[in-house]
């Protein structure tokens, strides 16, 4: 079995909870196992067949409150008794700030290893063999665990989806106790929710700015243009993060997030080795620059070498018309 | 307030990494090593608690000699002691193991401290396994990815970094608290920070001392390869005015690269 943990954010289940459902069941057929999910936290009870649907043939539901307000002490026990009871061979994690956090302490409390943030995975000797960024992604480090189970967190955005089927699953409600005495912390409020706006790591399409912005006030050029299209996010370079001109979560690079959407457009930035190495895995790279010899469009599918203030305006109309 | 803060060498980010494909290991000679900057982060926390309420910080890193120089510079920035866990492993990639040693290191040789600070991950390996693990085989409440910290006498709170917004996370002392960018500005070292750091004796904890069985001291990851990531090659400059540009460069992205 490979159990996947799945994640909720206002009462829907997270895009990258899908995506690595969807990963399970394609390595699921290939190591002639199940694939079963687990929802931690009541009310969720709904959710049953919406995660069926991506190929859980199990999903086991545990509503106890004591794990609505998230805490990895709490999630991390939960899940471990889990473990002890169905054995499953592998256990997913998505690789956001969720499973970042929870994965390594689930995994300490098994005595496992664990494999971060990857971005592929075979099945060998059946056994999961994974691939994941080292700097950024610099390089590339394939491995395997010597320990079972084999738990892994997997990059948002990477992995396809697969289409939603109509399969449905059993779902098997576990009562546990969670001992809340134990628990010595947890999250007690959510803050600065910014009205739905998507994370670097999550956008399907990044507009990101750099020195070449000039001004705090000119990445609003980049909201303006990031509003015309879907599933969009702004992003920055370190310059323009360490000038103060945007909050530094929304730093792409080695010291940022490393991030690979369908479309990464680069406006005003050089292509330091060390944002390269943060974005180079995107599928397709814009780069608009005011100087022609600038790396960025070394790694660039299309560039524009001219003035970004004249180029996002322009830009901003022709892909309003195209999405309208 | 006693604040222990781990630390570990990486490449600077300006590094170009090679590759050497018989032994599946990075080729170290020619590369610029600098503590971990989410490190210094940590280290500038630890400091700053300490001014406000009194107490000690002790920097340490899991590792060979070659730490000593980011051990000793964290002592420029002005903390107190430094510890070397001597461990000759290298790089493992394996969170558990280097997590296991740090408890290790501080239930058999220094059970008292109040928080334990870490970088969110290290900038090279980029696991961030380290903190969480070191919580859970310490029974430790945790905070990752903190942009915002605030301790009192026995508990504390941190805001920390999700997807989309930030979450406030409530915990008792002692607790586990990973740093990330934009919790404070690190502070450079001071010339006299220097001159002390220089002279300061670092004691070393041999890892094969701490009483650990031969089993947790294994490496549970097995590598199997290394590789560069897939060469991109340069693709076209959009000529003409920058009208003509974008509207060619719409097109391009629906029609030929179908990706909006």
């Amino acid at each position: 079995m490979i159990l996947v943990y799945i994640e909720t954010r206002q009462g829907k289940i997270k895009k990258a909870s899908l995506e690595t459902l969807s990963e399970a069941k394609r390595r699921s057929a290939e190591l002639a196992t199940e694939v079963a999910a687990v929802l931690a936290g009541s009310g969720l009870e709904e959710l049953g067949p919406d995660v069926s649907a991506y190929g859980a043939g199990r999903v086991y539901l545990v509503p106890n409150p004591a794990l609505d307000s998230y805490s990895a002490e709490a999630h991390g026990r939960v899940l471990a008794d889990l473990i002890a009871e169905v054995k499953p061979e592998a256990v997913f994690f998505s690789a956001t700030a969720r499973g970042k956090d929870l994965a390594p302490r689930l995994a300490a409390r098994l005595g496992v290893s664990l494999a971060s943030d990857v971005t592929h995975i075979a099945v060998r000797d059946k056994k999961l063999e994974f691939t994941r960024p080292i700097f950024a992604g610099k390089a590339f480090l394939l491995f395997t665990l010597k320990t079972t189970p084999q738990i892994a967190t997997l990059r948002p955005n990477v992995f396809p989806l697969e289409q939603p089927g109509t399969a449905a699953g059993e779902v098997i409600k576990k009562d546990t106790v969670v001992d809340e005495a134990g628990i010595k912390g947890r999250v007690v409020e959510l803050l600065a929710e910014k009205g739905g706006e998507l994370d670097v790591t999550e956008a399907e399409v990044i507009v990101s700015g750099g020195r070449g912005i000039k001004a705090p006030e000119n990445f609003e050029l980049l909201k303006q243009l990031s509003a015309v299209i879907p599933r969009s996010t702004v992003g920055a370079s370190r310059a323009a993060v360490d000038s103060g001109w945007i909050g530094h979560a929304h730093q792409v690079g080695q010291t940022g997030k490393t991030v690979s959407p369908n479309l990464y457009m680069a406006f005003g930035i050089s292509g330091a080795i060390q944002h390269l190495a943060g974005m180079s895995s995107s599928k397709v790279i814009v780069a608009v620059n005011k100087d022609s010899e600038a790396p960025i469009f070394k790694v660039a599918d299309y560039g524009i070498v001219g003035d970004l203030f004249e180029v996002i305006p322009a830009l901003k109309d022709e892909l309003k018309k195209l999405f309208e | 307030m006693n604040i222990f803060v781990f630390v570990k060498r990486v490449p600077d980010t300006e590094s170009r990494i090679k590759i050497n494909r018989e032994k599946n290991i990075i080729d170290e000679p020619g590369l610029n090593f600098v503590i971990s900057p989410n490190d210094e982060y940590a280290v500038e926390e630890a400091l700053r608690i300490r001014e406000a309420k009194t107490g000690q910080v002790t920097v340490m890193s899991v590792g060979g000699d070659e730490s000593l120089v980011i051990l000793r510079k964290c002592l420029a920035m002005g903390a107190d002691e430094a510890v070397l866990v001597k461990d000759a492993a290298g790089e493992t990639y394996d969170g558990l193991r280097t997590a296991r040693i740090i408890a290790a290191t501080l239930k058999s040789r220094y059970p008292r401290f109040d928080l334990l600070l870490f970088g969110k991950q290290s900038v090279g390996a980029d696991n961030a396994q380290v903190p969480s693990m070191t919580a859970e085989l310490l029974g430790l409440p945790q905070a990752n990815v903190v942009t915002k910290l605030e301790i009192g006498t026995d508990k504390g709170t941190a805001v920390r970094e999700v997807e989309g917004g930030e979450e406030k996370v409530a915990f008792s002392l002692p607790a586990v608290v990973s740093a990330q960018k934009g919790l404070n500005e690190p502070r450079y070292e001071t010339l006299k920070g220097i001159m002390a750091a220089k002279k300061k004796e670092i004691p070393v904890v041999a890892v094969d001392s701490l009483g650990l069985k031969p089993g947790e001291l294994e490496v549970g990851i097995e590598v199997t390869g290394l590789e560069m990531p897939p060469a991109r090659k340069a693709g076209r400059i959009l000529p003409g005015s920058p009208q003509e540009a974008a509207k060619e460069l719409a097109s391009l992205l629906r029609n030929e690269a179908k990706i909006i």
